[in-house]
């Protein structure tokens, strides 16, 4: 029954794909280029209309066309950027038809078989395609054919459209260059006469394959509709959210719980089969009333075992209110990780997995950031010695080391007032109001600021370390400033 | 060393009990230290745990703890802070790491007095979790559910070698299973242990 739906292939080329995507952004009067440097030489990639009239080319090195047109704008070209406005043009396609593939840099193809009534027909179609693309500022030269070959030869070559049945007759007058050949095949071809696709079409194929090969003929049967080519359509991005409809609202936690471990161990097989993790999970449950409320789970780590993630939702449910019942509940990983499937080793890793959920469930109520560890760091300078880093972002380091004793508090440097200002240590000192007396100093330990850094807490210059034995038993650890004379309290050893 | 020996056992105890009854600190419990070297005890207890330690800690308290000061107590890599809002949140933390017993021990700064409420609660889930519990408390503010309560402070020692930690006074102030005492200890880097200074009577 469907074996008389013909194919129809529609293949947008856009010429001016990287000029038009910077213009949409930064509109210019007058002639406009980018340009791309390739081996050594800065030539024209792209350019506009205006610039085209003016008989610049792309290819052509950039300082010649300077000479030729002195107010020619230009901009360096960005290929990623070209490539993900080509992506998004391919998503915006979609709405045409699902089966969209990429043409080339410049292009898309689509498969519309069946689809072009939707829109009133294929020529409403193309008309439509049109007037969106250069209402957006897009030049795309569009053309529909039988088979994908077809398509692109009559968008690179002529833009049309050939009826159902009716392709041979429409390519008949075009070059052989639409065929998608090399250089040297269209070359080739022209010496020996055959410059249209019909006279190819016409000529003995035994020699002409063993002159140019078989793709040559390939390419001719491809565009003749003889030999099928297929579309790939691009992936689209998996979605990671699952949901429940109940017949009847819930309410009680126990049967919140119940849903919520459903809907993870959907999630959690989607989640293994892309090899990813969670890192944020957002619950959302609708009320009867139409209100709805979201748990949401910041993790530790990448996870996606249900058994683990479940106990770690029992806080945020706690909070709920089920108002008259919960009818849908939905579950979705907002955020996700790459987590390869690893090997199973003797070694337990159990106590760190253990760790890293009770890190979620107190980040749960204190802010994942605030759970936080100390990573050493290289510096003599005793606040920059270590790093503090939230714990579910960093794993311990033990490169830890340190020539001289440390304190183990160390808090702002509090100036000593009232002790006199010698290099020595003080005989006697007071500090948060306790008197002291100096029984034994050992120092100094002279420390420079690090002068590629600004700290306003060293613009008193080096410092000398002292560390001081008082008679009432503290050891502090004091500093003096040679460069403006005077003591300070910075730390308090264990 | 002969010399502290005599001048601290002229104090008023007949007879100081054996430190290492009550020193390793009771585990499933919480216990709790006050005194200028309160930091220092924690550090002591948290270097013969195994697994990792959290240290809870309010956000807007002056200075900090310095992991390198910590080197000679314990790998400072197994340490993890919380930093909390304020006391409520705090015992709220406390509790839930204690109830979850993958740290075997939990330190809380403390701020503010603590009833009686709080002090038990955090008894049970350092039972249910089977980890110790050890507040920093400051001076009398401490909760009658505590098991131990110690006060440690520092002590000149004119007789100390110079590569010598600091010499403390380890007092227990409060046990409910035992006795009450006080020692004279000092840590001793290179091994990494508390070496008891004082020698009972003679």
């Amino acid at each position: 029954m469907f074996d008389g739906i013909q194919r129809r292939v529609v293949s947008i080329w856009f010429p001016r794909l990287a000029s038009d995507r910077v213009l949409r952004m930064r509109p210019v009067e007058g002639p406009f280029a980018l340009t791309h440097s390739l081996s050594n030489t800065n030539r024209i990639y792209c350019l506009n209309g205006a610039a085209e009239r003016l008989g610049l080319s792309a290819g052509m090195p950039f300082s010649d066309a300077r000479a030729f047109c002195p107010d020619l704008q230009s901009r360096p070209a960005d290929l990623l950027a070209d490539k993900r406005f080509q992506h998004a043009l391919r998503r915006w396609a979609v709405r045409y038809c699902p089966w969209v593939g990429l043409e080339d840099d410049d292009g898309l193809v689509l498969d519309i078989t069946g689809t072009a009534h939707l829109f009133g027909g294929e020529a409403e179609l193309l008309m439509d395609m049109r007037q969106r693309l250069s209402r957006a500022g897009i030049t795309a030269c569009i053309g529909l054919g039988d088979s994908r070959g077809a398509a692109w030869a009559l968008a690179h070559h002529g833009e049309g459209s050939a009826p159902v049945g009716a392709t041979s007759d429409v390519l008949q007058d075009l070059t052989v260059a639409a065929l998608r050949l090399e250089e040297k095949t269209v070359t080739g071809l022209g010496r020996l006469g055959l410059r249209t696709i019909g006279e190819l079409a016409n000529a003995a194929r035994a020699p002409l394959t063993r002159r140019f090969g078989p793709s040559l003929l390939m390419r001719l049967d491809q565009a003749l509709g003889q030999q099928p080519e297929q579309i790939t359509p691009l992936k689209d991005p998996p979605h990671y959210g699952v949901r429940i409809t109940l017949p009847d609202p819930i309410g009680i936690k126990s049967d919140v719980m119940e849903g919520t471990s459903r809907l993870l161990t959907q999630l959690c097989a989607k989640l293994k089969s892309h090899e990813t993790g969670a890192r944020i999970l957002a619950l959302t449950l609708r009320r009867v009333d139409q209100d709805s409320q979201q748990v949401e789970l910041r993790l530790a780590r990448p996870m996606r075992d249900a058994s683990r993630i479940l106990p770690l939702f029992e806080r945020g449910i706690d909070d709920v209110d089920a108002g008259y019942g919960i009818d849908q509940m939905r579950l979705e990983a907002v955020q996700v990780e790459p987590m390869p499937v690893q090997q199973l080793s003797h070694v337990s890793t159990g106590h760190k997995d253990q760790l890293d959920d009770l890190i979620t469930r107190i980040g749960t109520r204190i802010g994942l950031e605030n759970v936080q560890r100390f990573l050493p760091a290289d510096s003599h300078i005793p606040e920059h010695s270590y790093q503090i880093a939230a714990a579910a972002f960093s794993s311990p380091e033990s490169a830890w080391s340190t020539i001289r004793p440390r304190p183990l508090h160390i808090f702002p440097p509090a100036p000593l007032l009232g002790t006199h200002a010698a290099p020595t240590p003080p005989k006697r000192f007071r500090w948060r109001r306790m008197s002291f007396a100096t029984a034994r100093a050992s120092g100094p330990e002279r420390i420079a600021p690090e002068w590629w850094l600004e700290a306003d807490e060293w613009r008193t210059g080096v410092r000398d370390y002292w560390c001081v034995e008082t008679r009432q038993g503290r050891r502090l650890w004091l500093f003096f400033t040679p460069q403006s004379p005077s003591w300070y309290v910075q730390g308090e050893f264990a | 060393m002969n010399w502290i020996c005599r001048k601290y056992t002229l104090n008023f105890f007949p007879m100081t009990p054996d430190f290492t009854q009550s020193f390793p600190l009771r585990a499933e419990r919480v216990h709790e230290v006050c005194g200028p070297c309160a930091a220092s005890f924690a550090a002591v207890c948290a270097s013969s745990t195994r697994g990792s330690v959290i240290w809870i800690r309010e956000y807007w308290r002056p200075g900090t703890l310095n992991p390198l000061g910590l080197l000679p107590f314990f790998d400072p890599g197994k340490l993890l802070i919380a930093k909390v809002k304020d006391q409520t949140e705090g015992l709220a933390v406390a509790e839930e790491a204690l109830r979850d017993g993958t740290t075997p021990l939990v330190i809380l700064e403390i701020s503010q007095p603590m009833g009686l409420i709080q002090g038990r609660r955090l008894q049970l889930s350092a039972r249910a979790g089977k980890s110790t519990g050890l507040c920093l408390i400051p001076d009398g503010m401490g909760s009658n559910a505590a098991e131990s309560r110690w006060h440690a402070a520092p002590i000149f020692d004119p007789f100390s070698a110079p590569g010598d930690s600091t010499l403390q006074r380890y007092e227990l102030i409060k046990n409910k299973s035992g006795t009450l005492g006080f020692w004279h200890v000092r840590w001793d880097t290179a091994s990494r242990r508390l070496h008891l200074v004082s020698a009972t009577g003679e």
